[in-house]
């Protein structure tokens, strides 16, 4: 059994930024428990000599030129904000820097 | 907040031994951001150069801009790095309202530039060798503007408004290595070591490295061990000091701050901390914790850059000579002394400079010029030197007064002309007239004139007086309204005045 | 008049090429049965009536002013609300984006739009496509056209459900570990998941950014590759997107068509999709495809895939954690919802957190929480980085495979469509449903899902999955084409044909002996 507790569940929920009620996280401590346990599989045949692969298509060097194309108006960049003040997007009070 | 003890600085020094780290922030001058079409334009309306990458709606998808991938590659080379054979793109993720898709698109463990350093010269004339850690690409985040409670001020503020104009903006985060030894001399090897990296993106035109617009920002770790002890201080990171002597100042308060606290018995907390120009301290953010999880993997969106060694060697053939070495060539062609040479470079002149003496400007004329006049006027206006008048009008000043046609008073007006887009300075000698009077003829009008306007004057001069000169010389000067060479004039007086000096 | 909804894109495209009918009417046409269909079906979460017409008609319009158009040109289409239209909502099945109208279009809407195809409307997903049933969208449930009691699949059960149930002659789907394979499979209909990078993402709302591919759901073969060579190509604003020079995916299909298409192409059974787990019927109805292929000329040989068995872990790991890294944009501040906390003080961050606690579903919340688990600090190695490894694996299985075989096949998914709830309970037994299409995304490679029959014991429709090399869509195609022809041949009629008729709907009782 994996050792996923509450309080784990509680401090990723965080890191997520989603306000998970209690009983979520009851809930999903358990089911991420039986997930976890049922994945880690993976471990068995992950040995250090296979390299991992990150992307399906082995691409390296996809450039842009370096050339101005048309941005949005600023009605279009604002078109969809939940709040805005002229024409910038508006948020409520942020707690500190980061 | 609190004013913090400070414990004085020599006795600091004694006790402790500074310990210091910079993460500097490049803003590349980019015409695009990083990883969108869009402009990298500084003071445009608010969210006008944005998109559906750099907004990071749902669906927006990265595109890497080649050239702030060269400009990267050229800033590694220039800090002596090696150039990753294989890199890649991270995600960092957390959240931030500034930050688009609330992950930063950087690197991680697989970082363009590595292994670099950087050999800074001190004011005293000491060689410091900072060791680079890697030099990594990321995006910049957007500008957040604090509203309510104190003016500006994240803390007490109502809400916060965000323009997402600077968001994806390319930045190079050069990474030091630590860098110990040097005792007092920590603070100025703070400012010395950003004014050196200011120098060499400039150099390789790859950022406008003007400070007051961010395009330079520099985060500066301390950490006192005390003597004697071989165990690390615990560090703290003191977040966007953005400018040159904020450094030093930064640096110094944070080893007396420290160095109060440990005395007393107190302990250092990990922790980011804010820099206030106004009042020169820095003050607790937010304490380092395990929220600071970036869970970083490889950005699924890019593909891996793999530098090919013939492009490494192509831009490695474009880089400049590196600013220091060119400073002390161009000191030893000028023939300057420390504090004149000291003067061009403070006042950012080198360049304006080193053409106004291609055009042919002997160096201390156009060293008197530049320091002088121009600046003068440049600071009145608030703007650069450089913007006022090219290397080219200079050197045709300088050239019109050594050949005789200007005095140093008429080349002033002269100049004034030319900044007033008049033209170039013979233009506008030509058309104010200005020129110096050479024709003999209306010198020795206005001296006759003026000897007899003052009897007295001339009956001392003929008595061998000829200090009383002055008074003619000065009337004849005003006269022809500063257009004669005093030095002829003087001498057409005494002729007239039937001198026998 | 002819039926013009039981029509094939084909068909469609040529009866509006010579002018024996409008795009007007054709679009009215699956207007009108939206209309009567959908509140049963429930594929929609928008429908576009107004625009379609008017987009109809000026394609006419452009027709008969003798303008040169493009082979599906006039033709309808439905498009998976994963994709950002510029004129329509696009909420991904969340109510976190309820009512979103983007500033944009997705690159391969653009390509339909610029095609001159008929945008109908956007349909119903899981949400975020996170699901196999369309259980999860919040806008509630599609239902499978051949049992309304039933899932239609997922996360595109709402394009495959639209084709299965002529309400759309073309959709859109996108495919992540079997999006658009899968709800084919269950509904009857035809579904491709293209090589990665074949189809662009642009504007594609991602999940699992290094597993996504949008491609075409249809009724037939032809159709896909009709619609694949519209969509398909090099993207410059996916930075993912190949650049080979595709060749026509709908000469290809023609190709399987042929007489003896089928002779000496070298299929492989993957022993490991194939065994314990399968529904008895599902089985049975690959057995007897499989007896067919070889009757045709085929060589069918069984291969193995030994690190398929990892497949589903490494999957459940790969797409929570870039899931829940593209999905932290999702925050309040540019677009979507914002739902302020009941009490305390109203901060930014703890905005945020209410936001997406009201506006993201439980399956959303559980995949962020295991991605984050994933890529946290000391985790990683065992969990993101091992599952990228058995990707390295997965990857090597296939190349081994197809040194030997052409083609690979399997049953599309382990059973025909169950009931709704009956998975919902168990998430790991929801995950492991998707075992059959997990490995061509962790690969990259293509595929495709095509009906093989209904299974004796429920009358349900079973999908054939076959797979073929990265880059090597084509050959979907063309083996595609000529199987789907063989089983039609077999059968007598297409398998939709049988499908039960929806409520108060004559459509096949007009359509005479067509199908
Ligand atoms: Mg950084
Ligand atoms: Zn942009």
């Amino acid at each position: 059994m994996s050792e996923i507790t509450a309080e784990q569940v509680a401090h990723l929920a965080n890191l997520a930024r989603i306000d998970l009620s209690s009983a979520e996280i009851d809930r999903l401590t358990i089911e991420l428990g039986q997930i976890v346990d049922s994945v880690a599989k993976v471990a068995e045949v992950a040995t250090p000599d296979v390299p991992a692969t990150s992307h399906p298509m082995p691409l390296t060097n996809v450039f842009r030129d370096d050339v101005v194309v048309p941005s949005l108006t600023v009605d279009q960049a604002l078109s969809g904000a939940p709040d805005r003040a002229g024409d910038k997007f508006r948020v409520p009070a942020i707690l500190d820097e980061e | 907040m609190a004013k913090a003890e400070l414990m004085d600085y020599d006795k600091a020094l004694e006790l402790f031994e500074p310990v210091l780290g910079f993460e500097v922030h490049v803003e590349l001058n980019t015409k695009t951001k990083m990883f969108c079409g869009c402009a990298n334009e500084f003071g445009s309306g608010a969210n006008t150069n944005t998109c559906p990458t750099c907004l990071g709606l749902p669906g927006g998808l990265p595109q890497v801009n080649r050239q702030a991938i060269e400009s990267s590659i050229r800033l590694g080379l220039a800090l002596g790095c090696e150039i990753a054979e294989y890199s890649r793109f991270a995600r960092k993720n957390y959240f931030y309202p500034d930050t688009a898709k609330n992950f930063q698109t950087s690197q991680y463990d697989e970082p363009i530039a590595f292994n670099g350093q950087l050999t800074i010269e001190l004011e005293s004339g000491r060689q410091v060798t900072v060791d680079i850690e890697r030099a990594h690409m990321e995006d910049d985040a957007g500008k957040l503007t604090h509203m309510g409670g104190a003016a500006g001020r994240i803390q007490g503020a109502d809400y916060s408004l965000v323009d997402y104009n600077r968001g994806g903006v390319p930045l190079v985060e050069i990474v030091t290595q630590m860098i110990e030894g040097g005792e007092a001399d920590a603070p100025e090897i703070g400012k010395t070591y950003v004014a050196a990296i200011r120098e060499i993106v400039k150099a390789l035109g790859v950022s406008n490295a003007r400070m007051e617009e961010g395009n330079v920002r520099c985060d500066a770790n301390v950490s006192l061990r005390p003597r004697g002890s071989n165990i690390l201080g615990t560090r703290t990171e003191t977040k966007n000091v953005n400018s040159l002597r904020s450094v030093e100042r930064a640096v110094r308060y944070e080893i007396q701050r420290q160095a109060a606290l440990l005395h007393a018995g107190g302990t250092i907390t990990q922790e980011t901390r804010h820099w206030h120009e106004d009042t020169g301290v820095t003050s607790a953010g937010r304490p380092k914790s395990d929220a600071d999880d970036y869970r970083y993997f490889p950005e699924p969106d890019l593909v891996p850059v793999a530098p090919s060694r013939a492009w490494v060697e192509e831009l490695r053939a474009t880089l400049p000579e590196p600013p220091a070495a060119r400073r002390k060539r161009l000191q030893a062609d000028w023939g300057f002394v420390n504090l004149e040479f000291q003067d061009v470079v403070n006042s950012d002149l080198l360049d304006v400079m080193e053409a106004t003496i291609a055009a042919g400007a002997p160096a201390q004329a156009a060293r008197k010029w530049w320091t002088g006049e121009i600046a003068r006027l440049a600071n009145a206006a608030g703007v650069s030197a450089d913007s006022l008048v090219t290397p080219a009008q200079v050197a045709a000043l300088i050239e019109l007064i050594t050949d005789g046609t200007l005095t140093d008073r008429l080349a002033r007006q002269v100049l004034e002309g030319v900044i007033a887009g008049e033209g170039t300075p013979s233009e506008v000698v030509a058309s104010r007239g200005l020129a110096v009077v050479s024709d003999d003829g209306p010198l020795i009008a206005a001296i006759d004139e003026a000897l007899a306007s003052q009897p007295d004057v001339l009956a001392k001069i003929r008595d061998g007086k000829v200090q009383a000169a002055g008074a003619v010389i000065g009337a004849v000067m005003k006269a022809m309204r500063g257009q004669a060479d005093a030095a002829r004039v003087r001498e057409l007086v005494l002729k007239r005045a039937g001198s026998a000096e | 008049m002819t039926n013009l909804i039981n029509q094939t894109a084909a068909a469609l495209a040529g009866l509006l090429a010579d002018g024996s009918v409008s795009s007007v009417d054709v679009t009215r046409a699956h207007l009108d049965h939206i209309d009567a269909v959908d509140p049963d079906v429930h594929a929609f979460l928008h429908v576009a009536r107004d625009a379609a017409l008017a987009t109809a008609a000026r394609v006419d319009a452009r027709r008969a002013a003798g303008e040169k158009l493009g082979p599906l040109a006039g033709v309808p289409i439905a498009i998976k609300d994963v994709l950002a239209t510029h004129d329509m909502p696009t909420t991904s099945g969340s109510k976190i984006l309820e009512g979103w109208i983007p500033p944009y279009d997705a690159t391969v809407v653009k390509r339909i739009r610029d095609a001159d195809l008929i945008p109908l409307g956007k349909t119903n997903m899981d949400e975020f496509a996170m699901g196999s049933s369309t259980e999860h969208s919040a806008y509630g449930p599609t239902h499978n056209p051949w049992d309304l009691d039933r899932i239609p699949g997922g996360s595109g059960g709402g394009s495959a459900a639209a084709v299965a149930a002529f309400e759309a002659p073309l959709a859109l789907g996108s495919d992540t570990g079997g999006s658009i394979r899968q709800p084919a499979a269950v509904t009857g209909s035809v579904g491709v998941k293209p090589t990665y990078g074949g189809v662009s993402r642009y504007g594609a709302i991602a999940l699992a950014s290094s597993l996504d591919q949008v491609g075409p759901v249809t009724r037939t073969v032809l159709d896909a590759a009709l619609l694949h060579d519209v969509i398909g190509g090099h993207d410059p604003l996916d930075s993912t997107s190949l650049t080979d020079a595709w060749p026509s995916m709908t000469a290809a299909a023609q190709a399987g068509l042929k007489d003896g298409a089928l002779k000496g192409v070298r299929v492989g059974v993957i022993k490991e999709l194939n065994g314990a787990g399968f529904q008895a019927g599902v089985k049975q109805r690959f057995e007897e495809t499989l007896a067919l292929l070889t009757a045709a000329g085929a060589i069918v040989s069984e291969v193995s895939a030994p690190n398929f068995e990892y497949a589903v872990s490494a999957y459940y790991l790969i797409l929570p954690a870039e899931a829940s890294s593209n999905l932290a944009r999702f925050d309040s501040v540019r677009f979507g919802i914002r739902v302020n906390p009941e009490d305390g003080p109203l901060t930014s961050e703890r905005v945020m957190a209410a936001t997406r606690d009201a506006g993201f579903g439980d399956e959303v919340k559980r995949r962020i929480i295991l991605g984050t688990y994933a890529l946290s600090a000391g985790y990683y190695d065992a969990y993101y980085g091992s599952a990228q490894k058995v990707r390295t694996l997965i990857q090597r299985d296939f190349a081994a495979a197809f040194d030997k075989v052409d083609l690979l096949v399997s049953p599309t998914a382990p059973t025909t469509a169950f009931k709704f709830g009956e998975k919902t309970e168990d998430p790991m037994a929801m995950y492991l449903n998707d075992i059959t299409t997990i490995p061509a995304n962790l690969a990259g490679i293509p595929g495709m899902s095509l009906p093989m029959g209904l299974a004796p014991e429920d009358g349900l429709p079973v999908g054939l999955q076959v797979m073929a090399p990265a880059r090597a869509d084509a050959r979907l195609y063309t083996f595609g084409a000529a199987v789907e022809q063989l089983l039609e041949a077999h059968w007598g009629h297409t398998l939709l044909s049988q499908a039960p008729a929806l409520a108060n709907i004559e459509m096949f009782a007009t359509e005479g002996g067509a199908v």
